[in-house]
């Protein structure tokens, strides 16, 4: 196997962050909160591993840090600590020691982010068409014809309507916007997709066009893909392996069926019984 | 010629639930083997473990203790109680078949298309792969007219019979069967001892699980016999 990604201790401490931090949060103490100095420990000593065309879970409620973790990977936020290695087809990056351009660079070019809120992954002044048209641009394609026809391919892959193309995502509802995020994410084929509770709030039968949708791309593209999510039906959907994170640390860590029919720590356990 | 392609020793295992503070066992001790070729039947009451030993060999529990040393094509032997989970999807994919009790599938799928998964994941061919499952399906004898349809309507029947012949296309070199013809008719389930014996034949190491005498006499060729694990509570109350 491929690998792709390689994390190592990954630590985000929101504050001024004392000696104690570590010692004196986790789900042993059931806070992310710091007693002596009031930081928020969001994530701490995260570590993992991910290959070609896998996809990897990350379940937790909310608060748990499972967004942290993947907002640092894509440079939406700083670590405090720890190492993430990109292995690129035959080049590595150590992606927190990368400068600006590179990161942007890494982001416009290699990876892909899909967030629960579309606001965040779309721009709202610009057409459907538009938002994927941008990020082509970014990767040299400039033919006007060319964009389009990719755009509308993009398009039609995510069962959006190809006529509304030049509409603006604010006229969408807001399963339709998820999937025009999926396009743009898609469009430059990134080997490595982050996925942010994708179909948390979204109505049943799209959850399912969506969840899909996310498994056909990564049958055919191979991509490798980070899902964050609080819902236990899409871990097993998606997910061959699963991290559980309670209190910014990962409590489990396994095959997802191994941590859903024999879950070895106490959350995992309530959590997996909780299921409705 | 003759290779043990699984050996388990001292396998045990039992479930920690925390919110009652129990540790409940579930296999005890077990020893066995699975030889290249040759059908182990593991029989033994309810409640004995049975299904656990398997479950424990795909690693879907993970082993409290023991060794489960299996030998790949390769002929590296990999104790799968310790394998790390990258170790183990890739054994899934080409060499460790499973056939739960109860069909378990991606949902809004063909049949068809759920036979074929496990063939097209290993890089067959999508259309290769099709033939090829639904050659199986009519081998298990599932009417046509169902081949396009996702098996969530189906009859247990008709679903067992998806779930087998996802397991028997791809051709393990271990499979594992739960129970495999418990809710089928006498007509289909000689079929799928048909396949069984193909398998067989073809050199698959089968682990199953059977109920019924007459088929482990008619397939069994090493015979295990699980015993109840002894509750450590009831241990105590004996004794007072």
């Amino acid at each position: 196997m491929t690998k792709v990604l390689e994390v190592r201790n990954l630590s985000k401490v929101y504050g001024p962050s004392c000696m104690e931090c570590y010692e004196s949060t986790g789900p042993e103490f059931s806070t992310n909160i710091c007693p002596a100095c009031g930081s928020i420990v969001a994530a701490h000593n995260i570590s993992f591993d991910l290959c070609k065309g896998e996809i990897l879970g990350i379940m937790g409620e909310s608060g748990s840090g499972k967004s942290t973790a993947v907002k640092t990977l894509f440079f939406d936020q700083e670590p405090t600590h720890g190492s993430a290695r990109f292995y690129d087809s035959n080049q590595q990056y150590d992606l927190f020691s990368l400068n600006p351009a590179q990161k942007r660079n890494l982001r416009n070019h290699r990876f892909g982010m899909v967030y629960q809120n579309p606001g965040l992954g779309l721009n709202f002044n610009v057409s459907a068409g538009g938002n994927i048209a941008e990020r082509l641009l970014m990767n040299d394609l400039r033919h006007y014809q060319q964009i389009r026809d990719r755009a509308c391919e993009l398009l039609s892959r995510t069962e959006v309507a190809i006529a509304r193309v030049d509409e603006q995502p604010g006229n969408f509802s807001g399963g339709m916007q998820q999937r025009v995020q999926i396009a743009k994410a898609l469009a430059i084929n990134p080997p490595l997709l982050f996925l942010d509770e994708v179909t948390t709030g979204l109505d049943l039968s799209v959850q399912a066009a969506i969840l899909d949708l996310i498994l056909e791309i990564q049958q055919e593209f191979e991509t490798a893909m980070i899902v964050v999510t609080h819902d236990l039906g899409v871990i097993r959907l998606l997910a061959g392996r699963t991290l559980v994170m309670k209190n910014g640390r990962v409590v489990e860590a396994g095959l997802t069926d191994q941590v859903i029919e024999d879950p070895q720590h106490a959350y995992t356990q309530q959590l997996v019984a909780s299921a409705l | 010629m003759k290779e043990t392609v699984l050996k388990i020793e001292n396998f045990s295992k039992s479930f920690e639930m925390h919110d009652q503070s129990k540790l409940i066992p579930s296999s005890s001790n077990v020893n066995l083997s699975v030889v290249a070729g040759k059908l182990t039947a593991l029989v033994g009451p309810t409640g004995a473990g049975k299904s656990t030993v398997l479950k424990s060999i795909y690693r879907t529990y993970l082993p409290s203790s023991g060794r489960l040393l299996y030998t790949t094509r390769t002929s590296n032997t990999i104790d799968l109680a310790l394998a790390d989970d990258h170790q183990i999807l890739g054994l899934r994919e080409n060499e460790i078949g499973f056939v739960t009790q109860f069909l378990r599938a991606l949902p809004r799928q063909s049949s068809e298309n759920i036979v074929a998964a496990p063939l097209i994941r290993k890089g067959v061919d999508k259309s290769l792969a099709i033939e090829a499952a639904r050659k199986m399906l009519q081998n298990l004898d599932l009417p046509e007219r169902l081949w396009q349809l996702s098996p969530a309507t189906f009859s247990g029947g008709e679903k067992q019979r998806v779930n087998l012949a996802r397991g028997f296309v791809c051709e393990p070199r271990l499979l594992l069967l739960d129970e495999p013809t418990a809710s089928l008719d006498e007509e289909t389930a000689e079929r799928v001892i048909t396949q069984i014996n193909a398998l067989k034949n073809r050199g698959t190491a089968i682990l199953a699980i059977f109920h019924s005498p007459q088929l482990i006499k008619r397939l069994g060729d090493i015979t295990v016999e699980l015993r109840s694990p002894v509750d450590p509570d009831t241990l105590v109350q004996r004794r007072h």
